[in-house]
């Protein structure tokens, strides 16, 4: 029962982090966090306002679906 | 797990399915109850996915786990990322679900609940979630490379600059459409624009909190940004009744439609990321929220549709918008069943963030088979209102007239019986003035949705608030479209703009983006404004524009598919590509043809031109006239572009298949992955 009850909580555990995940990354928090990551940055204003210089173009261009 | 269990399991699917979907389309007479629907679409896609995608991925494309992607090979940590499986197939969800799965089904609603969802089920299974996972495959064997690269690769210059004009034509049109929908939304609805309005400061606060208090917690201000978009809908019911506050967030539809282009003008030429890009996360929460919610609330409370299984409208009378159910059914419902622009997704982030060419099945096909879930629940949404009152949201004061008794009369005549007094009792409970000749989609839509929230959550107490929710949900990511396409049209043109004049180009050259961005706006402003002064509603003539442009894409991005099976040796099984296409060409031409040529006026652009010329000569009717010849050529325009895409593909195929042609594919070459360890 025990194993049963851990593997349940190994897998709600496991959707919680890849619904998270997924979550970050559609609302760009992943995409921050990367770039933090890549400039050597930690987060400020600054360097929110760096990354959406840098990002803006780039999402301007993907279209969205109607 | 054992394989004759794992029979078992299939055979019980399958049996369910041929039960579910049989009720569905044979059960005549009595209500039906809408769950036979989510069982026959759950069956359906689980069995299309695990047997059809299967064979596709198995069989024609052979996905090859060894095979590096393009975001392993040229991963820069900004386009190119490996990513997880699901995380990339919720971006990829949200991208391809907008307002087409919810609006498309609901218009088509008019032939009856089943040609809708006979064509969801089979149109997603067998040609949507093929085109958006072939093309997304496709893409990432050729370093993620957009359709248009594709088709000017594979077919030809001419598949190239086809596949760049049919793009830019269904933004303008789908720009022009949408933003008809969100005016008939909210013409005359105090409560709907004060709502819609508020988001604007609601949207700078977030974005306020964003770059200063809490840089980059988009999860979170949105979170924040949704608690008080709901107090805004709250807060609106007080708005509508006070005289002086009602007044000032009443509009016509004319005056609706001049703040939407000025404000599309905004989006596109001013920096104005502190508005827009909270607004986009503020509506992507909102919509992944109240799809789920809806999801939700159809399984609680399994409501009963009242629309029967076949209207009268199958022969071409409907009042929603004319024409007969074929080809007419298959162009207003696209997104939900394939959609052209899926293919536009498929082949731009998506293909730059897949880890391994196994994953484009569940992405690709899995994907779309999720958006074609969501049509179903609109069809639901839709047919769970009596039809009458389906009838008189949905016809434009053109056809049933503008006193509510007469309209109600003209329903009732039809067999669908509404009195004056339902319609003034439903539109007191949802907090407007009427409901009559709201065309388009959306306030249907909302009256369904409103109708089910409120039946398992909150009793009809809460009538109101749920319709303005789904209003204010529908308007603000159709507002986020309208942004967001127009800045994509925008740098589409100045691409191709600097090709003739370098400065043009250039995305931050001031007199390039208020040129471009002016020449965008007009373009699908001109659309909305034919739409807003039409007399039969705009969606009549709009909808099935929009919906042809849009197939016609997908017939390029199958004609490319085709292509590339066909080079890859693979002909024997280029059907599943190629009776899609088939069939997607006999709706699209058909549909075109009637739009232009057919003699009856509701349907045809050059009968209603002649009509209108045959009768007493106005301003207006020059300028119905002449909108109706533009119209119908654009619609030839499209179709004869298309038609050569066609021919060059077809010129490719005998040319291979007779050994004629040399097979020359623009395939990235094979590098084998580094992770083939991790992968075992």
């Amino acid at each position: 029962m025990k194993k049963f009850f851990d593997d349940v909580l190994t897998r709600a555990k496991k959707f919680y982090s890849t619904l998270l995940a997924t979550l970050r990354e559609i609302f760009d928090e992943a995409a921050y966090a990367r770039f933090l990551n890549r400039a050597g940055m930690v987060s400020s204003s600054e360097s929110y306002a760096a990354f959406r210089r840098e990002f803006e173009e780039a999402k301007m261009r993907r279209p969205k679906c109607c | 797990m054992n394989k004759p269990l794992v029979f078992l399991g299939w055979g019980v699917v399958a049996v369910l399915g041929a039960i579910a979907v049989g009720t569905v389309a044979l059960h005549r007479g009595e209500p039906i109850n809408a769950l036979w629907l989510v069982i026959a679409a759950a069956c359906c896609y689980s069995l299309g996915y695990r047997f059809y995608s299967g064979f596709i991925a198995n069989k024609i494309l052979g996905l090859d786990s060894l095979r590096a992607t393009p975001a392993e090979r040229l991963e820069n940590g900004r386009d190119f990322l490996v990513t997880n499986k699901w995380v990339v197939f919720g971006h990829h969800f949200a991208a391809i679900a907008g307002p087409g799965p919810l609006v498309g089904p609901v218009l088509a609603a008019q032939f009856g609940y089943l040609p809708g969802t006979m064509w969801v089920l089979a149109g997603a299974v067998f040609a949507g979630c093929v085109q958006d996972f072939v093309i997304l495959l496709f893409s990432v064997r050729r370093d993620g490379k957009s359709l248009t690269e594709m088709a000017k690769d594979e077919i030809g210059r001419v598949g190239g600059f086809v596949a760049y004009v049919a793009v830019i034509s269904i933004l303008i049109i789908l720009l022009g459409v949408a933003a008809l929908i969100v005016v008939n939304a909210l013409k005359a609805s105090p409560w709907g624009t004060f709502t819609i309005a508020m988001t604007m400061p609601i949207a700078v606060l977030m974005g306020v909190y964003l770059r200063r208090i809490r840089p980059g917690k988009v999860l979170e201000v949105s979170a924040l940004g949704f608690v008080l978009v709901m107090a805004a809908i709250w807060g609106g019911q007080y708005v509508s009744q006070h005289e002086a506050l009602a007044r000032a967030f009443t509009f016509s539809a004319p005056a609706l439609a001049i703040l939407i282009m000025v404000y599309g003008f905004a989006a596109s030429a001013l920096p104005v990321w502190l508005l827009l890009a909270p607004r986009d996360y503020l509506s992507t929460f909102v919509k992944l929220g109240t799809i789920a919610l809806l999801a939700v609330g159809i399984v609680v409370l399994h409501p009963t549709l009242h629309m029967p299984a076949l209207t009268r409208f199958v022969d071409g009378t409907g009042p929603v918008f004319a024409g007969k159910i074929f080809p007419f059914a298959f162009i207003t419902i696209a997104c939900g069943a394939i959609s052209g622009f899926h293919a536009l997704i498929s082949s731009g982030t998506t293909p730059k963030l897949i880890a391994r060419e196994t994953q484009t099945r569940m992405v690709g096909y899995g994907a779309m088979m999720a958006e074609s879930a969501v049509a179903v629940m609109a069809i639901i949404a839709a047919c769970v209102m009596q039809p009458g009152i389906y009838f008189a949201i949905n016809s434009p004061a053109g056809v049933v007239g503008q006193a509510p008794a007469t309209a109600a009369a003209t329903i009732s005549s039809w067999g669908f019986p509404v009195t004056a007094a339902d319609m003034q009792a439903l539109a007191h409970a949802v907090g407007e003035q009427t409901l009559y000749n709201r065309t388009g989609g959306a306030p249907a839509f909302a009256v369904g949705m409103a109708h089910i929230f409120s039946h398992s959550l909150g009793g009809e107490t809460l009538m109101a608030l749920w319709y303005h929710f789904a209003i204010m949900f529908e308007a603000l990511f159709i507002l986020t479209i309208l942004d967001a396409g127009t800045r994509v049209a925008r740098f589409m043109v100045q691409d191709a703009l600097g090709h003739i004049y370098k400065p043009l180009g250039r995305t931050s050259w001031y007199p390039s983006i208020l040129a471009t961005s002016a020449l965008i706006v007009g373009a699908w402003g001109y659309f909305l404004w034919q739409g807003v002064k039409d007399p039969l509603g705009g969606i009549n003539s709009l909808w099935p524009l929009f919906g042809i442009s849009n197939q016609l894409l997908a017939t390029v991005a199958l004609c490319v598919a085709t292509t590339i099976i066909i080079k890859m040796h693979r002909a024997k099984y280029a059907a599943v590509t190629l009776v899609p296409l088939m069939w997607l060409v006999a709706v699209t031409f058909t549909a075109s043809w009637h739009k232009m040529f057919d003699p009856d006026p509701r349907v045809g652009f050059l009968a209603q031109a002649r009509a209108l010329a045959a009768g007493p000569t106005s301003g207006a009717t020059v300028r119905l006239i002449f909108n109706n010849r533009l119209d119908a050529a654009v619609t030839g325009v499209l179709v004869v572009m298309v038609t050569l895409v066609l021919a060059e593909s077809l010129r490719q195929w005998l040319g291979i298949l007779s050994g004629a042609r040399e097979v020359r594919m623009k395939e990235s070459p094979f590098v084998r992955t580094r992770f083939v360890e991790e992968r075992g």
